[in-house]
């Protein structure tokens, strides 16, 4: 895998990690200045995940960032200046000043697609992103992140479980950085490896050190490239820590001293510079070169973002709603055609095809045994047994076993337009 | 019962056919996925079973598995996926089997759908539908109208249509429209009544109020399944004398003041019929918009006719006590006529 890298291709993720780092670093001293409106939050020691992530990905594959994946965005093309007007609530801000972080996205240009600060949504929504470039036939991959924290939460079982399900072309990076605010992975998970989780919704995983830039790449690239193949969805655990607190106000006290310690011995860009320059890649002048482009853009980039004035207060009232074509064109971009999906060749019989057991179908037509009050009830008979419903047949139908490569084939065949990429 | 006509707000007849509210709602389905390809049906049970009550049936058969999606039961992964979805340029319908069960995807819903548009600029053009209401013994889990929770989430359009028509005009326009729309549908309603509907394609607009009888005494706004109550009452009030101005919200947001407010400036008296819970039901929107726009018109207080401030009771003895009914309408609206 490393052999497929050029070395362009390393001297990119060097850079963008450099930006990543030196973007945040600019941040705190915008956010000590008091120029930062709301909270900040650092990746700092992550940065190795977010860039070797998101380089995996082509230009018309879709991510969602997180809180900590300002670095996935820098890969994907946004302009630092956007990050910083977002942090400072300017007019010039991709959400002109409504929303702050890493809070903004691009549906047309980019494909990135907006965080919102409950944890896990994202999930079933990149998962509804895959199944669409699908059934559009775009052979597109969606990725988005969670911290070892998110993980918890409902949301993240029920659009996982519904990605996998639906076989959908989704990357889910796992970032386990040991800590959720002040709750150690510990109280959160009761497992030493969370990429476990995979096993429960039937997917593959991987488990990569989140602090080597290359394993992290070289992972995401595999597991892109299985997603887009139609293999399903692929959760990738990223071992790493969180070396700030929670954000910027949060001295992290609660991490113990030896932890800190032996992360920050372990820093993915000193790494990754030794890495670079045990294979000759990167020389003492090849580094000053990445490192004076990247301040003399960021200076350009922050002179922006400091004259962008804050929003008109009026503002506020605007744009809650879409006001049709005026406002956005919404069209689906095409890429098969639509004959496949509409009738007549779209039609399929209504069946399941249960492999083994042969074929059940729905209620007939009749109404569903759930009317209530004085609406007529559903007429039971034999051949629409509601208990087809919930995959169960009768003992006596267990014959039909007798021909499991037929129903298999059926069953194969009835799954193909599910599945199709 | 009461039969309503199916005729268009401006009363118009048509010549189409009569058709029961779930037919109504199956046929604007299947013609707007017909119409669009980009339009698609996800639910639990909505493919090979035709969903609970039977509205997709034969959506499977015709457009396939890709459009029509039978889902893991997961209220947040289905509307969270039919957002992304909708990012895409795709203009998914999710079914709720029933509305109650709305509630299990409430974050996605009011902070992530219903706020994508204003933050940065992402429209969500999707529709969640879902049968609603009471009167069918369905029990506490099984008879919500949680629709107020809804209409204070800015970013969401709320639909709750009482007719055939407007069931079908307006879930064709909801699919059209470039925002999320909750579309509820009162089961009490599903078989019970028929109405006429157009042969043709036609919407009927979002956020338009409908007149359902014109009346000078007394205004009774009402939608859903209460519409029908309060039209029941309006004729047992014409016997006594007092002519009630019905009015169809339709749409609960936007909601349509103009409507409102022309009907209250002429009867000076507004009765507010639903079958939602009091506190924080829609009646004291009106309220205070009638106090804010039209306090020198009104001659009497503002009056409701609702469902008490519980849930949904099970026995058909509690729950009949529980809902309003024609009885309740015309008792309130007497009361109100003689101030």
């Amino acid at each position: 895998m490393k052999k497929e890298l050029t070395r362009q291709h390393y001297l990119d993720m060097f850079y963008y990690m450099r930006l990543n780092r030196a973007v945040e670093d600019m941040m705190v001293k915008l956010f000590r200045q008091n120029k930062i409106v709301g909270g900040l939050y650092s990746s700092l020691g992550q940065e190795a995940i977010s860039v070797g992530t998101a380089y995996a990905l082509e230009k018309k594959d879709w991510l969602a960032p997180m809180i900590r994946n300002i670095g996935a965005l820098l890969v994907k093309g946004v302009p630092p200046r956007d990050i910083f007007m977002q942090h400072m609530a300017k007019y010039d801000s991709p959400t002109k000043g409504k929303d702050g972080t890493s809070h903004f996205g691009d549906l047309d240009d980019l494909h990135i697609v907006s965080p919102i600060s409950m944890l896990g949504d994202l999930i079933p929504v990149m998962t509804g992103v895959a199944m669409a470039g699908r059934y559009l036939g775009q052979k597109i991959v969606a990725m988005t992140w969670i911290g070892d924290g998110g993980s918890s939460t409902g949301v993240f079982h029920e659009g996982l479980n519904f990605a996998a399900v639906q076989k959908a072309p989704f990357v889910l990076i796992l970032e386990n950085n040991l800590w959720a605010y002040s709750t150690p992975v510990r109280k959160q998970v009761p497992l030493e490896n969370l990429a476990d989780r995979a096993k429960a919704y039937g997917i593959d995983s991987y488990i990569v050190d989140g602090n080597d830039v290359v394993a992290v790449y070289s992972t995401a690239k595999e597991a892109v490239e299985r997603a887009r193949a139609g293999e399903g969805p692929i959760l990738i655990e990223a071992k790493s820590f969180r070396r700030m607190g929670h954000a910027q106000h949060d001295p992290a006290e609660y991490v113990p001293k030896e932890m800190r310690a032996y992360w920050e011995a372990r820093d993915p860009i000193a790494l990754y510079e030794k890495f670079l320059a045990g294979e000759k890649l990167l020389d003492a002048k090849g580094k000053k070169e990445i490192e004076e482009k990247i301040d003399t853009l960021l200076a350009a980039e922050r002179e922006f973002a400091e004259n962008s004035p804050m929003p008109p207060p009026e503002l506020a009232e605007t744009g809650v709603y879409c006001t049709g074509d005026d406002c956005h064109k919404i069209r689906a971009k095409w890429e098969r055609p639509i004959a496949e999906v509409t009738p007549p060749r779209s039609s399929v019989k209504a069946v399941w095809t249960v492999a083994g057991f042969g074929s059940g179908k729905g209620s007939g037509g009749v109404n569903a045994p759930i009317h209530f009050g004085d609406t007529q009830p559903a007429e039971h008979t034999v051949g629409n047994d509601a208990k087809s419903a919930n995959g169960r047949k009768p003992a006596a139908k267990v014959a039909a076993k007798a021909a499991p490569k037929k129903t298999e084939k059926a069953a194969s065949a009835s799954t193909s337009r599910k599945a199709r990429r | 019962m009461p039969k309503t006509n199916g005729a268009g707000p401006n009363g118009s007849a048509s010549n189409g056919t009569q058709v029961t509210f779930l037919e109504a709602i199956k046929q604007a389905m299947f013609e707007e996925m017909e119409r669009d390809p980009a339009v698609i049906l996800m639910g639990e049970d909505v493919g090979v079973y035709g969903g609970a009550f039977k509205t997709s049936e034969g959506l499977l058969e015709r457009f396939g598995s890709e459009r029509v999606i039978d889902t893991p039961i997961s209220e947040s992964a289905i509307i969270g996926a039919a957002c992304g979805m909708s990012y895409c340029g795709l203009r998914p319908i999710c079914e709720m089997q029933f509305i109650d069960f709305i509630v299990c995807a409430f974050n996605q819903i009011t902070n992530f759908v219903a706020k994508g548009h204003y933050l940065w600029n992402a429209p969500a053009p999707m529709v969640i539908r879902g049968p609603s209401g009471g009167g069918v013994h369905g029990g506490p889990f099984h008879s919500a109208n949680p629709e107020m929770y809804f209409v204070h989430t800015p970013g969401l359009k709320v639909i709750y249509p009482s007719t055939p028509y407007d069931a079908k005009g307006l879930l064709k326009a909801a699919v059209r429209d470039n925002n999320p729309v909750l579309f509820f549908e009162h089961k009490f309603l599903y078989r019970r009544i028929k109405g006429e509907v157009p042969a043709g394609d036609y919407t009927v607009p979002i956020g338009k109020a409908a007149v359902r009888r014109e009346g000078k005494h007394v205004t009774i706004i009402s939608y859903a399944a209460m519409m029908h109550a309060s039209l029941e009452a309006a004729e047992a009030l014409a016997k006594e004398g007092i002519e009630a101005e019905v009015i169809d919200l339709r749409t609960l947001l936007p909601l349509d003041e103009e409507t409102i407010l022309n009907s209250v400036k002429k009867t000076n008296k507004c009765l507010v019929v639903h079958e939602d819970t009091k506190t924080g039901g829609i009646a004291g929107e009106i309220a205070a918009i009638l106090f804010e726009k039209a306090f020198h018109d009104l001659d009497g207080p503002l009056m409701r006719v609702t469902s008490l401030d519980t849930p949904v009771p099970y026995a058909p003895t509690l729950e009949e006590h529980f809902l309003p009914n024609a009885k309740k309408v015309f008792s309130a609206a007497k009361e109100l006529a003689r101030y």
